[in-house]
């Protein structure tokens, strides 16, 4: 059934708790008219589905990006007080636990680097495995990992895989503390040890985009942060691989065990399974997600450190000289203990985030000191043919936990991508528009089509225009490799 | 919607898990004659009840694509009812990812229990299951 929205502003859309029995707040979700018309009726029942959780306080959001998830949708954001039972819930954060996005500015021009994109591309794609099962330079024992996964970007920069500044540019400067690696399986380890430095498949990849003049959409604060018209630079999307996605399943299967019998907590969707934030079970999770959040945050600084090593052998120079620096690296599907006001009250919360980014605005102590003034810098990752962006958080977000979206979110399915489009053609065409594509699947290629997606702009616009994040520049694509 | 959805059927729960092993497989690799049953993995799964058994089950072969690169091809299965529930013995057959044979598509990264449903409808068992990819 579709919901009767009541129009809060032209970019938010309130759902109340009368659509749903056990709703405990109303649902919120921040769209343009026409964005909140192309998303899917399973939006509408899972963001209502989350507001059931126990312990959350005011709404339950979902992103202008929002599309159907498991449990929580694609764009779902949920805090639950921790003082009031609130509950931690793994399909709030996905199976891809830091899924997320890291941006690197460079010295170089357009006129620099087109003569010789595709050496670059070729050297990239040999260098950054990708796709289905590939596996990384770094060869770790068991361990080994699991001090990897206490340790995140930290242990990459002590081994010489990036720069000490890499670490200040990062999230949580790229270290979850009091993550516990007793708190993984083995078999989590099992799937993940390999992996470091790999893209992955499915929507996974990285980019060489280029700067547009006339898409730098805040000069001063561009400027700023090392942007210039007609520069290059280089973005990838990742997470946590086959260790994240272990330990998602490894603590859904045993919530569902204990949810009920335990903590009598009754849920409408398998994927919501839960357990009290305060209890061992979600203290467990809890580390064991952080052990993801920092095999993640080391899979993307050894793959930073695999393009500098690419970009100093294509133009025979060192990778600082090129200004190889990283801009931000933020996650979009992590969970956080935050501190919130709340009517007036500042309350501690446990923050879900799935498909969706955190935007701290000016002043926030989560803003990393580089940033502490502007904002802190949002990545959002596009189709591969329309192009990406990078937002700052502003203080107006505090709306919606000072979250946004993380991407352009599908409205086609992988099936019936595949239908209409065919790998090879689209990689023809997107030469021929100037986006160099390099995969292991074409058929996989066919499911990323930009038709398969919400328009990256409109979606953008929507969280402007609502308050929750800034626009900073838009990024073209003009290579890609594929995962 | 990034996510694959199947319905597997079988007269039997072997039947059964074969045919949803099979569409699995089928989501990451394009053709799956191309799979030789050149190595053998036997496997051990205890499970409560025949619903969390094919959940468990296409969890194990995720888990053998991504540590062992195992892709498989052959099933050879018996079930064995317990006091506790049900237990999977199984000799899996396949071979490892080879990229300059097979067509891989995308990785499983888990089975969701978002619409997961297996039931028994007259003497068939159906399966519905939706993937994430």
């Amino acid at each position: 059934m579709k919901p009767n929205f009541k129009k809060i502003t032209d970019y938010i859309w309130e759902i109340g708790t009368d659509y749903k029995q056990g709703m405990l707040v109303p649902a919120r979700i921040y769209a343009s008219e026409n964005v909140l018309n192309q998303m899917d009726m399973h939006v509408y029942d899972q963001v209502t589905n989350v507001a059931t959780l126990p312990g959350i306080v005011k709404y339950a959001y979902c992103m202008p990006d929002g599309h159907s998830g498991y449990g929580f949708p694609i764009g779902g954001v949920a805090a639950m007080d921790i003082a009031n039972e609130g509950v931690i819930s793994p399909g709030g954060i996905g199976f891809d636990i830091n899924c997320g996005m890291r941006l690197i500015r460079t010295d170089l021009t357009i006129k620099d680097v087109q003569p010789k994109i595709k050496e670059l591309l070729d050297k990239l794609f040999k260098s950054v495995p990708a796709g289905v099962g590939s596996r990384g330079f770094v060869k770790l024992d068991a361990p080994t990992f699991r001090k990897v996964v206490e340790e995140g970007s930290e242990w990459c920069v002590n081994q010489g895989y990036g720069w000490k500044e890499d670490l200040e540019v990062t999230e949580l400067g790229g270290r979850e503390e009091n993550a516990n690696n007793k708190t993984v399986s083995d078999r989590a380890v099992e799937r993940g040890k390999d992996q470091i430095g790999t893209l992955g498949s499915g929507n996974h990849y990285l980019e060489i985009q280029h700067v547009k003049e006339e898409n730098i959409m805040d000069k001063q604060l561009a400027k700023k942060w090392g942007i210039f018209p007609d520069q290059i630079v280089v973005m990838f999307h990742c997470g946590s691989r086959g260790f994240g996605h272990q330990v998602a399943t490894d603590y859904l299967n045993l919530f569902l065990d204990v949810m009920e019998s335990k903590y009598k907590i009754r849920i409408l969707d398998r994927e919501l399974a839960c357990a009290p934030f305060n209890s061992p079970e979600g203290q467990n999770y809890f580390s064991a997600m952080k052990c993801a959040m920092n095999m993640s945050f080391a899979n993307r600084q050894t793959i930073l450190h695999r393009v500098r090593e690419v970009f100093s052998e294509v133009f025979q120079t060192d990778a600082e000289k090129l200004g190889l620096h990283q801009i931000y690296d933020v996650a979009h599907n992590r969970a956080s203990v935050e501190k919130h006001d709340v009517d007036g009250t500042m309350k501690e919360l446990i923050v879900h985030r799935k498909g969706a980014t955190a935007a701290f605005g000016p002043g926030r102590p989560e803003v990393t000191k580089k940033y502490g003034e502007d904002g802190q810098p949002v990545i959002i990752g596009g189709s591969m043919e329309t192009g990406s962006y990078l937002l700052v958080g502003a203080e107006t977000g505090a709306q919606t936990w000072f979250t946004t979206a993380h991407g352009s979110g599908r409205t086609m399915s992988r099936t019936e991508a595949k239908r209409r489009y065919r790998g090879d053609q689209l990689q023809k065409d997107m030469a021929q528009r100037g986006i160099l594509v390099k995969t292991n699947s074409l058929a996989g290629l066919a499911e990323e089509a930009g038709a398969a997606y919400k328009n990256i702009d409109e979606v953008i616009e929507s969280a402007h225009a609502a308050g929750i994040s800034r626009k900073v520049v838009k990024l073209i694509p003009i290579a890609n490799v594929k995962g | 919607m990034a996510d694959i959805a199947f319905e597997a059927t079988g007269k039997s729960v072997e039947e059964l898990l074969e045919s949803a092993g099979q569409a699995l497989m089928n989501t990451q690799v394009s053709d799956l004659k191309k799979i030789k049953a050149k190595t053998e993995k036997k496997i051990e799964i205890k499970s409560q009840n025949e619903e969390r058994l094919l959940h468990d089950f296409l969890q194990e072969l995720i888990f053998l694509k991504d540590a062992e690169l195992l892709l498989v091809s052959k099933y050879e299965m018996k079930i064995y009812r317990t006091e506790r529930g049900i237990m999977l013995k199984a000799t899996l057959k396949g071979e490892p990812i080879d990229n300059t044979k097979h067509e891989m598509l995308v990785d499983v990264k888990a089975v969701s229990w978002h619409q997961f449903k297996l039931e028994r409808v007259k003497n068939e068992w159906k399966a519905f299951v939706i993937l994430d990819v």
